[in-house]
């Protein structure tokens, strides 16, 4: 029997295609793309040696601090904003909408599977200010308040891109949520509301504790989908103005691609690969303990 | 919904028995619902406001766009906006490109990660799990790690200017994920039914393709629909690899979609924009609980 689903003829015709052209595409990729960063040139023109010259570029390229410096401030804060905003819904699908819950987690969660430029365009007519203030400026306006540029400086885009990120996103955060949630056994629950807990006291001290293992590969999750952050700045700021909200990932993309400087172009895809395994490993290792322990 | 049920259970008697424990029930009784209905609202309000307010934008003619405030309803509904956009804007073209590239792309990830699936977690063999662990570091890895490696082969095999280059690169980054969903979901299917199979007289491949498959059948269905919607909606390696006006995939075509067709017209924009929102969403309605399972069940492992 042994010998059957041990067959190598058989393993192979399953799992070799899959395993070439994975190996094609991505694995030799990699390496290739690691072996370009000692080299500049491109595709076209061809390829020269060039030492470690990207290395020394990379370290003191003030565009790549700020790209740098944006990619974590914003995966910071939207990680937050994902991950905070998905736990409250997901505790108010579980203790206050109950069984009516599943009509409203279906219209929260509409966003995730939009498509990121058209969400991008629709974000940036919602808040337009010219030729015809969008729907948040109209609003300001009845407030009583001065329409905004927002997308006048890097600050306040930064904060629309933040807002838009967190409408696209926190739908899948909550049914992720929802999910852990709803794993916690009744009795734990009950037997706490015995002993008269009831409302945040409960949150905290009975479903955030039992939660915590889903609640941290969320914040994994979100903190490795938010540092390779593309479709949405693309399509919404394209990085402008000027360079106030190009993260990593679309300089990268310029730098290569505009420029065609393919060699620094892969190095900056290596400081990014670098700072997601970095960033993923410090997570990993401060919720480790608490993720055997659930 | 599992969490209500201990509420209901309750005999009535022994809860009105409780307030020693805690509060008087009627303060909280009264004042949060009215609270939580507010919240409540809100949210719907923000989750479905934009949605509206673009299709109402879809259907203005660029007057009444540009005269009346945003959030005035259409004086004329202007249709044709809709027709401008599938024609003059190209949209039809580029739907019709997407389609062709992530439906063949769509069928490779399946056939080739369930196979490998069932070679990782049902056949025994040495060194499948590290097997295993290579595909994953596939997920860690972002993707512009590969596109210029990717964009000279494709470029000296010649294959720029076809839609083969996303063919293959959906392929190949869609594979990680669903091989590890796979062999995942294979995790549940007993082995002894293969063993019970090959003692019937049928080879492993035989297995694989008639017992294997309908089992997880619905499985496969999940991965499908996440793999859609990733390669449906990606942006990075479609806007890599189109270099012609005539390859671009609809998310390609919708971000040139105000430099080609001129950022005045508004209406026609939109309407392009709801094509875009209201096709994906049919989708995603027609699949709901799916999606959401789907989702969130590739998120949980991955």
């Amino acid at each position: 029997m042994h010998r059957v689903l041990g067959d190598r003829r058989a393993i192979l015709i399953l799992l070799g295609p899959a395993l070439l052209v994975y190996s094609l595409i991505m694995l030799v990729p990699m390496v290739w793309s690691l072996g370009y960063s000692f080299t500049k040139g491109n595709s076209i023109d061809g390829f020269t040696g060039n030492g470690l010259a990207n290395f020394e570029r990379l370290l003191t390229d003030p565009a790549v601090h700020e790209a740098l410096w944006f990619t974590l401030k914003f995966s910071f804060v939207v990680t937050i904003g994902q991950v905070l905003a998905g736990y409250l819904l997901a505790l108010l699908y579980v203790f206050h909408l109950k069984r009516a819950s599943a009509l409203v987690r279906t219209l929260v969660f509409f966003p995730v599977v939009l498509p990121t430029v058209a969400v991008g365009l629709l974000f940036q007519n919602l808040f337009q200010v010219a030729p015809q203030p969008g729907p948040v400026n109209s609003l300001l306006g009845a407030l009583g308040l001065e329409p905004v540029d927002w997308f006048a400086s890097g600050g306040t885009a930064f904060w629309v891109l933040i807002v838009m990120e967190i409408w696209r996103s926190m739908g899948f955060y909550a049914v992720l949520l929802f999910a852990g949630l709803v794993d916690i056994p009744d009795e734990v629950l009950e037997s706490a509301r015995l002993d008269g807990a009831s409302g945040l006291r409960l949150v905290r001290h009975i479903v955030l504790p039992l939660s915590f293992p889903v609640l941290m590969s969320s914040l994994i999750f979100s903190i490795n989908g938010t540092l390779k952050i593309f479709d949405a700045v693309v399509a919404l700021t394209n990085g402008g103005p000027g360079s106030s909200t190009t993260p990593l990932t679309l300089y990268m993309f310029q730098t290569s691609f505009t420029y065609g400087e393919y060699g620094y172009g892969s190095t900056i895809a290596l400081l990014l690969t670098v700072v997601s395994l970095l960033v993923s490993l410090v997570v990993f290792r401060l919720t480790r303990r608490d993720l055997t322990k659930g | 919904m599992a969490v209500d049920t201990p509420l209901k259970s309750t005999p009535r008697g022994h809860r009105r028995g409780l307030p020693a424990a805690g509060r008087p029930p009627r303060r909280r009784g009264r004042a949060r619902p009215w609270v939580m209905r507010v919240v409540v609202a809100l949210l719907l309000v923000v989750e479905t406001y934009p949605l509206v307010w673009m299709f109402l934008t879809s259907v203005k003619s660029n007057a009444d766009y540009l005269n009346n405030p945003s959030w005035s309803l259409p004086t004329t509904w202007e249709w044709g906006n809709y027709t401008e956009a599938w024609t003059t804007g190209n949209i039809g073209l580029y739907v019709q490109n997407s389609v062709m590239a992530v439906v063949p792309s769509l069928a490779l990830i399946l056939l080739l990660g369930t196979a490998a699936g069932f070679a990782l977690q049902i056949m025994v063999w040495k060194g499948r799990s590290l097997t295993l662990v290579v595909f994953l570091v596939g997920m860690m890895v972002p993707p512009q790690m590969i596109l210029l490696p990717l964009f000279t082969l494709y470029f000296q095999t010649g294959l720029s200017g076809t839609l083969w280059p996303l063919i293959l690169t959906y392929t190949g980054t869609g594979l990680p994920l669903t091989v590890f969903m796979m062999a995942t979901y294979y995790k549940t299917v007993p082995r002894e039914l293969f063993e019970a199979a090959t003692i019937d007289g049928a080879g492993i491949l035989r297995a694989f393709w008639t017992i294997s498959l309908p089992v997880v059948r619905n499985a496969v269905l999940t991965v499908a629909l996440v793999q859609f919607f990733f390669i449906w909606n990606d942006l990075l390696i479609a806007l890599t690899f189109t270099n012609s006006q005539d390859l671009r995939t609809v998310q390609v075509g919708l971000l040139n979609f105000t430099a080609d067709f001129g950022a005045t017209q508004y209406g026609p924009l939109f309407a392009a924009i709801c094509i875009n929102v209201f096709g994906t969403l049919a989708i995603y309605l027609f699949l709901n609980q799916k999606v959401m399972k789907g989702l969130t069940g590739g998120a949980v492992k991955g």
